[in-house]
């Protein structure tokens, strides 16, 4: 169900569970507990899911062998790797254990080495290995002849980030979770036994409240609770190479981790692009996904430390995201001590994507025991991703280009996205209103034009399909509009 | 499967005037794929006139310049096919493609010729830094967006890089309505051709700020503004030279980059300096039977010499052809040969004027030395990747081609860029199958003043040629003959210098 957002509310109106944050952290729990007899709703203040932290990350599903042995972050980082592989499959997106690296260049650091993966095994992470020079440089060619030794994590793996975010909220809205998209959560008043939440739209009523509001998450968590949280937004720069770039590492390369976070990391994409970053950099604003020069600069530099000859001139965009780093250090998921009904998922900074089935399946079990939630009959674990036709045999494809002639219309002459994909982002449940929602969602714009050619047809696609004027297509929503008028209408 | 004896890659300028060469040269199995909804690619998106001063003595729009080839291809009744896609061509040359009423199919070509154009560079290869909000479009998004959509993209515009589809949008966004508060190059110097300076900026009262980037951009969803500051010699931003321009539009004017994906997949040998194939004196690249002109081989300034390059090629791909008919009849598969025999037909693919006419805007040969190569400008804005779409080039291969029997064949002369040169288009000359006139075409990596631009066969100079000024914006040209080619029989290497 989707709410459209100039429709009235229902004035008595009380659902079950509100969920404030459509990120991966608020799709995977939408998800998981959309197997449950109740009434759900996500909130959230943009006008897409997948658009703030979970959007510009490293795409990793991290081994698990970084956290601390006993923290939740290890805990879930190491069962959300576990789920990944069945998850991906249910939810019919791309994931590839391509395996990582953590690269140690000096004899004196070898014994951080030794402890990560110490703490690796005491994580439970399986195949863990240290390799020595030789063994690493087969391995990884383009490692640094420096290296000394290497952590070796098979089980590591590399994912799409929207597509994940994108496929656990599609799944969920076919399970019948609605969405609110455009409607920022002001206020959270307790009301009797549930909770009212004052939006930019009206009040809406709900039993219990699941926080995944990421860098905001202390905000809302500090409206109903004593116990106070405070996030720091970590800033971290990345730069994104073209396809031609793809092959230079077939592994995540790591570099040993420092204070602020794992470093500086080399990895292929699972689109086969090659990413650099992040930078780690504590910042004010939770709107501060600006790069600047000195991080970008940190990147290349950094990035060349355990990797030689990056590419770095076919650079195709450079994007920053912000971690949404919480004082203790630790994800922080359940209940504070003084707001029955209101659940926190707070603090969930990298290994966030790795952990995300295993903080939907730990938040759900938890407001499951709390509600007393029984399981529907006709729960749906699966989805159909958008429908990739270069994936299909040729007669395949001209079969489906007879039925639907837009297959046979490229648009994205870089990615090779037809018409008819785009289309299909836009019909299908939650579907893309923008610009970047067709892109994260078909990839269209993604490539080394980055947008040059096709931005104008895709605009005109969108505008077809929503029954729009090309003056109101957005690149993001908001206020974000890609023309501003007509020729001349200044003069 | 179809099949056809040549399939022309894009319908653009050069695809036009290559398909209709080759036509005229002969071949009645001609067909061009065009991706894009109508024949002539870019030019239908560049409403400003300056289009046809050599080719047509005449100042035509981009539109009208396209017109021309288009009704030639119509009169020649030269097949064409638009909205569609190549995905895919073998070095056997066969060519799949694909379109909404025909799905996937394969044509299979005698010879091939690439016309793909280029695409702009975009932001992320600038690395700028700083949000990335609505607002910011390559300069060429930008004119589709007024010139063809009739849409605005802003009102407060400020547009980095001088390439000159900068400049013509720096003049187009002003007649509009918008308010161009100035335009920064990262060089000492423009990217673009003077003349646009003058009539595009300077016409206009738009500033031109030279060594000057964008080093942040402000706004979270729509553009709110962006820092300039002043760069040193090594394209860094001088501290304390910041200036902050509130805008709501950023346009990108910051090079050109030709199109070779389809020519990469297909094993044809790139040079890194042009991003385009290395071509010989036929404009064949590595493989037999493929050619390759326009924007796609190398970025022009001027439309009219890619329509001149593209002559050239449908002309040499005619003469392919031909050989290979040949050489099937008496059974000899060869692949890439192409020795006396040659297209006789050479003649007035660009209809009444007949580009005999060569001017002297192209020295003929020349030389002595100098050396500084500097400006290798790689990542800077401008040079190799040139802005373009819209006027043209000094390019053109050769010119008449009749009386080909001469017997040298097989051996090569290589041609080799020196001091102040970046590269030269083609890299390779066979005489045996030159034409009695090439034209070789190359860029400087640097503005030079009263210098000479030299010929060396070998070690000896054969001819300079005094110039007042050169530049990487405009593209240069040495015209070397085949009568003066065959007096060194052993010659090895041409290089062409800009010399003190």
């Amino acid at each position: 169900m989707i709410y459209e957002s100039s429709m009235a509310y229902e004035s008595n109106m009380t659902y079950d569970i509100i969920i404030i944050g459509a990120g991966v952290s608020g799709a995977a729990i939408a998800r998981a507990l959309s197997r449950y007899q109740a009434n759900i709703c996500v909130i959230e203040k943009e006008e897409d899911v997948c658009y703030g932290t979970s959007k510009a990350n490293s795409a990793i599903v991290h081994a698990g062998y970084d956290a601390v042995p006993g923290s939740l972050k290890a805990r879930l980082n190491v069962r959300g790797s576990r789920m990944m592989g069945r998850l991906a499959e249910e939810l019919d997106i791309p994931f590839r254990r391509n395996g990582s690296l953590v690269v140690c260049r000096d004899k004196e650091e070898f014994p951080e080495l030794q402890k990560l993966y110490e703490r690796g095994v005491a994580n439970g992470v399986e195949e863990l290995r240290i390799l020595g020079r030789e063994e690493t440089l087969a391995m990884e060619p383009n490692v640094t002849d420096d290296v000394f030794a290497a952590l070796y994590a098979p089980t590591a793996g590399i994912v799409c980030p929207f597509e994940l975010n994108i496929a656990l909220a599609e799944n969920a809205c076919e399970n019948g979770v609605e969405f609110r998209f455009n409607e920022e959560v002001k206020d959270i008043v307790r009301s009797g036994q549930c909770y009212e939440l004052h939006t930019g739209r009206g009040t809406v009523r709900t039993k219990y409240v699941i926080n995944a509001a990421g860098v905001y998450a202390d905000v809302i968590h500090n409206m109903v609770s004593r116990r106070k949280l405070h996030i720091t937004p970590r800033r971290g720069d990345y730069c994104l190479l073209d396809r031609a770039a793809g092959s230079h590492v077939g592994r995540t390369i790591f570099a040993l981790p420092g204070k602020l976070g794992k470093g500086i990391l080399v990895t292929p994409t699972i689109h086969g692009n090659l990413l650099i970053g992040p930078t780690a950099m504590e910042v004010e604003d939770r709107e501060g996904t600006n790069t600047t020069r000195e991080g970008l600069d940190q990147v290349l530099e950094k990035a060349g430390l355990n990797v030689k000859d990056i590419p770095v001139r076919q650079v195709i965009t450079s994007f920053a995201g912000l971690r949404a780093h919480e004082d203790g250090g630790d994800f922080i998921i359940g209940e504070p001590e003084d707001a029955e009904g209101f659940m926190d998922c707070a603090g969930i900074e990298s290994p966030g994507i790795a952990s995300c089935p295993a903080i939907g399946e730990m938040a759900a079990q938890i407001v499951r025991d709390k509600m007393g939630l029984r399981e529907k009959s006709d729960f749906v674990s699966t989805r159909k991703g958008i429908l990739k036709p270069d994936a299909l045999t040729r007669e395949e494809r001209n079969a489906l280009i007879r039925e639907i002639p837009a297959y046979g219309n490229i648009v994205c002459r870089c990615e090779m996205i037809t018409e008819g994909e785009i289309i299909d982002a836009i019909r299908r449940p939650l579907g893309a209103k923008s610009l970047d929602g067709i892109k994260r969602r078909t990839r269209a714009g993604m490539g080394r034009c980055q947008g040059g050619f096709c931005s104008p047809r895709v605009m005109e696609i969108l505008a077809r399909e929503c029954g729009m004027n090309l003056q109101d297509v957005t690149k993001s929503g908001g206020r974000s509009q890609i023309i501003m008028g007509m020729n001349k209408d200044m003069l | 499967m179809e099949k056809y004896d040549i399939v022309v890659i894009g319908g653009g300028p050069a695809g036009l005037a290559a398909a209709i060469s080759a036509k005229r040269s002969g071949i009645d199995s001609v067909l061009i794929l065009e991706r894009d909804r109508e024949l002539g690619g870019i030019l239908n998106q560049c409403i400003h006139n300056g289009f046809g001063l050599h080719t047509f003595q005449e100042e035509l729009t981009g539109p009208e310049y396209a017109h021309r080839f288009i009704r030639q291809v119509m009169e020649l009744g030269i097949e064409y096919r638009l909205d569609t896609m190549v995905m895919d061509i073998s070095r056997e040359k066969l060519v799949m493609a694909m379109n909404r009423k025909d799905g996937l199919f394969d044509i299979q070509a005698k010879a091939v010729i690439l016309a793909m154009g280029c695409r702009e560079r975009a932001r992320g290869a600038l690395n700028i830094p700083g949000f990335r909000p609505a607002g910011i479009y390559s300069a060429g998004t930008a004119q589709k967006l007024v010139n063809v959509e009739g849409c605005m993209p802003g009102r407060e515009v400020v547009i980095l890089g001088s390439g000159d589809i900068g400049l013509i949008m720096a003049r187009r966004m002003t007649l509009e309505g918008a308010r161009v508060q100035a335009v920064a190059e990262l060089m000492p110097y423009s990217g673009g051709l003077k003349r646009n300076i003058v009539q595009c900026l300077e016409d206009y009262g738009i500033p031109l700020k030279l060594s000057h980037t964008v080093i942040d951009i402000r706004g979270r969803e729509r553009l709110e503004g962006v820092t300039l500051a002043e760069v040193d010699g090594r394209g860094r931003p001088v501290p304390g030279t910041e200036e902050f321009y509130s805008c709501d539009t950023l346009l990108l004017s910051v090079g050109l980059i030709p199109e070779n994906e389809l020519s990469g997949k297909m094993g044809v040998e790139m040079n890194p300096v042009t991003s385009g194939p290395r071509v010989n004196e036929s404009l064949e690249t590595n493989i037999g039977g493929v050619f390759a002109c326009g924007n796609v081989l190398h970025v022009h300034d001027l439309v009219d010499f890619v329509s001149e390059e593209a002559g050239a090629a449908g002309r040499n791909a005619a003469a392919y052809v031909k050989e290979y008919a040949e050489n099937s009849v008496t059974g000899s598969a060869k692949d890439s040969v192409k020795d006396g025999t040659k297209a006789s037909t050479r003649d007035n693919w660009k209809d009444g004027t007949k580009a005999g006419t060569r001017d002297n805007w192209k020295d003929s040969v020349a030389g002595s030395a100098e050396d500084s190569v500097t400006g290798s400008v790689e990542d800077s804005v401008g040079d190799s990747t040139k802005d373009n779409r819209r006027d043209g080039t000094k390019a053109g291969t050769s010119e008449n081609a009749t009386g080909r029997a001469d017997h040298q064949r097989g051996r090569e002369i290589r041609l080799q860029p020196a001091e102040g040169v970046r590269y030269t288009v083609p890299e390779r000359i066979n005489v045996s199958r030159m034409d009695e006139k090439l034209s070789v075409r190359f860029r400087v990596g640097n503005v030079y003043k009263n210098c000479y631009v030299s010929t060396y066969f070998d070690r000896e100079r054969v001819s300079r040629r005094k110039r007042q000024v050169v530049a990487p914006g405009e593209m240069e040209e040495v015209i070397l003959t085949r009568e003066q080619l065959l007096q060194y029989p052993d010659l090895e290497t041409i290089s062409i210098k800009v010399e003190a």
